[in-house]
C-alpha cells in the first residue's frame, strides 16, 4: 500500500514539474515580445558634429529616442563644478568622471526622477533644472536639490576625431 | 438567487427556460427587492454603467478611424475631429465620457464611505470596484496617451518611469514597457491594445459587482439589515428603474454640456501639439480625477516612497472594510464620524488642488500635510473611532420611524440600538 502511494507521488509531482515547465516555456516568449526588438538595437549608436558648438553652447541630439545634451562648458562653469565637496552631493561623482574633456559634458537630458527633459542654464545651481517635479541639478549634471534620486546619466560615448562624438 | 421559483407563463418560454434559465435571471433582476429609502446618491450604479456601456460603443468607433502609429496617431486624431462624419461628436464623448465616468464613481465611492456600504457583508463588492477603479485609471491613462500629443507622450514617460524605482528591476521593466530605449511606436501600439481591452475586463468585473451586490442585497441610507421582501422593500422594476432613469437624464444633462459647450475645458492645450521627445512641456499635469494622487506622489521628496505611497493611497481603501471597526454602517448614526468625513472630502479636494500647482513653496507643505492627514484617517482616526464614538439609536426597520407605534420614539428605540451590543 504505501509504496503504491510514493509512485503515485511521484509520478504528480514529475507531471507538475514537466507542466510548469513547459507553461513557462509557452509564457516567456509572451513576455520577452515586448521587450526591444532588433530593429530598435540596431539604432543604437550616433555620430554628431560638434565643431559648431561654442562654448556655453548646447546642442540635443536624438539617442535611442532619448535627447542627449552636449555641452560645451564655460571655464567659470568647468571650476563651479569641480569646486563642490562630494560629502555635498547627494550622489557623489567627481566632475573629473563625468567629463574626461572637461570643456565637453555630454549626458542624457533625462531627468533621473521621472524622465522628463531638465531645462538648460536654469535652476539654484546654474545648470539644469526639470520642470516637472522641480529636481535642481548642477554645471556636471549632478543631482543638488529635488525628487530626483542620482545623477543625469552619461552614456558611453568618445572623440572619433576633434570635432566628432561617437555616442553608443 | 430569487425567493420564489419562478415559471415562465408561455410553454416556449418555459421549454427554453428549463434550458437556459435567462428569464429566471430577467425574473430575479426585475422582481429584485430593493430598500424603499434609496436616496439619489445610490443611482449613481446605474449611471456608471451607462458611462461603461457609452465608452465602449464610442470607443469602438474611434478605433475604425484611429491609426496606432507614432507616426500616423496625431494626424488621425485630427482626421476624425474633421473629416470623419460626426468625428468631432464621437471623440468629445469619449473624452468627456472618461471624466464623467471618474466624476460618478467619485460620487459612488464616497457614498460607499459615507453610509459603510463596504462594510460586512459587502467586503467582496467594495473590493471588486476597487479593482474597476483600478482598472479605469489604467484605461483612463492608456487611453490618454493615444492621441500622441505632448501630454500624451510625457504623460506616458513620467507615469511609466514611476516603474523605475522598483530597486534592481526597475530599469529592466520601464525598458520592457516600452519597447525600447524611451516611449515610442512600440509602446504606443500595446498602449493600444491594451486599452481596448480594459474595458471588457471592467464590463466583467461590473457583472460580478452585481452579483456579489445581490447576495446581500442593498445597503441603505439608515445602513441597517432589512428582511427581503417586506414592508421595507419595493421590487427593481418599476420603482428604481424609474429613479435610477430620471437620475441618468440629470446627469446627461451635465454630460452634454460638457461636450457641446466646453469640451476642451477639461484637457490639456498641450495635448493639441504633437509629441516631441526633446522637449518636456513646462508644467506637466494629469487628467483632474488623477490629481490627489499625483499631489502625494510628489509631496515625499523620496523617488521609490512617493511612488509607495501613491500606490498605498489607493491600495488603502481595499483594507478599508477591516480598517474601520464601527459596527454602525451608516454616519446618520455616527456624530463624530461624519465630522471626519466631510474632513477627508475637504481633505481630497485639497490634494486635487494642490496636485494642479506647481510641487513648491506653500503648495508643497500643503500637499504634505494633507498626504499625511489622508492616511492618518484611515490608520487612525476610522479604527479608534469604531471603539470610542458614542453612536446615537438606530431604528430597528425603514418604516419604525413612522409605523412604530411609540410616541417616545427615541425611547423606545433606544434600548434596541445598536450601541449596547
Amino acid at each position: 500500500m504505501e509504496k503504491k502511494t510514493k509512485r503515485r507521488d511521484f509520478l504528480f509531482t514529475a507531471t507538475y514539474a514537466v507542466g510548469a515547465v513547459g507553461a513557462g516555456a509557452v509564457i516567456w516568449p509572451m513576455i520577452d515580445q515586448m521587450n526591444p526588438d532588433a530593429s530598435v538595437k540596431a539604432l543604437a549608436s550616433t555620430e554628431v558634429d560638434v565643431s559648431a558648438v561654442n562654448p556655453g553652447k548646447t546642442i540635443t541630439v536624438l539617442w535611442r529616442g532619448k535627447p542627449v545634451f552636449i555641452r560645451r562648458r564655460t571655464s567659470e562653469e568647468i571650476a563651479e563644478a569641480r569646486s563642490v565637496k562630494l560629502e555635498d552631493l547627494k550622489h557623489p561623482e567627481k566632475d573629473e568622471d563625468r567629463a574626461e574633456n572637461p570643456e565637453w559634458l555630454v549626458m542624457l537630458g533625462v531627468c533621473t526622477h521621472l524622465g522628463c527633459v531638465p531645462l538648460d542654464q536654469k535652476g539654484d545651481y546654474n545648470g539644469w533644472f526639470c520642470p516637472c517635479h522641480g529636481s535642481h541639478y548642477d554645471t556636471s549634471g549632478r543631482i543638488r536639490k529635488g525628487p530626483a534620486p542620482t545623477n543625469m546619466e552619461i552614456p558611453e560615448y568618445k572623440f572619433v576625431d576633434a570635432n566628432t562624438i561617437k555616442i553608443g | 438567487m430569487s425567493e420564489h421559483e419562478y415559471t415562465p407563463k408561455s410553454k416556449v418560454g418555459k421549454w427554453f427556460n428549463d434550458r437556459l434559465p435567462l428569464l429566471t435571471l430577467a425574473n430575479h433582476l426585475t422582481d429584485y427587492p430593493t430598500p424603499k429609502n434609496l436616496n439619489y446618491w445610490w443611482t449613481f450604479g446605474g449611471i456608471l454603467t451607462f458611462c461603461l456601456i457609452t465608452q465602449i460603443v464610442t470607443g469602438l468607433v474611434l478605433a475604425m478611424h484611429y491609426i496606432a502609429h507614432a507616426d500616423m496617431a496625431f494626424q488621425s486624431v485630427e482626421h476624425i475631429m474633421r473629416d470623419v462624419n460626426y468625428g468631432w461628436l464621437i471623440r468629445y464623448i469619449h473624452a468627456n465620457g472618461a471624466s464623467m465616468f471618474f466624476l460618478a464613481v467619485y460620487i459612488h465611492i464616497f457614498r460607499s464611505l459615507f453610509y459603510g456600504s463596504y462594510k460586512s457583508p459587502r467586503e467582496v463588492i467594495w473590493i471588486i470596484g476597487i479593482i474597476i477603479y483600478l482598472l479605469m485609471m489604467a484605461a483612463a491613462f492608456l487611453g490618454y496617451v493615444l492621441p500622441w500629443g505632448q501630454m500624451s507622450f510625457w504623460g506616458a514617460t513620467v507615469i511609466t518611469n514611476l516603474f523605475s524605482a522598483i530597486p534592481l528591476v526597475g530599469e529592466g521593466i520601464v525598458t520592457w514597457l516600452w519597447g525600447g530605449y524611451s516611449v515610442d511606436n512600440p509602446t504606443l501600439t500595446r498602449f493600444f491594445t491594451l486599452h481596448y481591452l480594459i474595458p471588457f475586463l471592467i464590463l466583467g468585473l461590473v457583472v460580478l459587482h452585481i452579483w456579489a451586490l445581490h447576495v446581500p442585497g442593498n445597503n441603505n441610507p439608515i445602513g441597517i439589515d432589512i428582511k427581503k421582501p417586506s414592508k421595507d422593500t419595493v421590487p427593481f422594476h418599476p420603482y428604481i428603474v424609474i429613479k435610477d432613469g430620471f437620475a441618468l437624464l440629470m446627469f446627461m444633462i451635465v454630460f452634454a454640456f460638457f461636450v457641446f459647450y466646453t469640451p476642451n475645458i477639461l484637457g490639456h492645450a498641450d495635448n493639441y501639439i504633437e509629441a516631441n521627445p526633446l522637449v518636456t512641456p513646462a508644467h506637466i499635469v494629469p487628467e483632474w480625477y488623477l490629481l490627489p494622487f499625483y499631489a502625494i506622489l510628489r509631496s515625499v521628496p523620496d523617488k521609490l516612497l512617493g511612488v509607495i505611497a501613491m500606490l498605498s493611497a489607493i491600495l488603502i481603501l481595499a483594507a478599508l472594510p477591516w480598517l474601520d471597526t464601527s459596527k454602525i454602517r451608516s454616519a446618520v448614526f455616527r456624530p463624530l464620524y461624519k465630522q471626519f468625513y466631510w474632513i477627508l472630502v475637504a481633505d481630497v479636494l485639497i490634494l486635487g488642488y494642490v496636485g494642479a500647482m506647481p510641487a513648491e513653496g506653500l503648495y508643497l507643505l500643503i500637499a504634505r500635510i494633507a498626504t499625511a492627514y489622508y492616511f492618518l484617517h484611515f490608520l487612525v482616526v476610522l479604527p479608534v473611532l469604531g471603539f470610542t464614538e458614542r453612536t446615537t439609536p438606530v431604528p430597528l426597520s425603514i418604516t419604525e420611524p413612522i409605523l412604530g407605534g411609540s410616541p417616545n420614539l427615541a425611547a423606545a428605540k433606544k434600548k434596541d440600538s445598536f450601541k449596547d451590543q
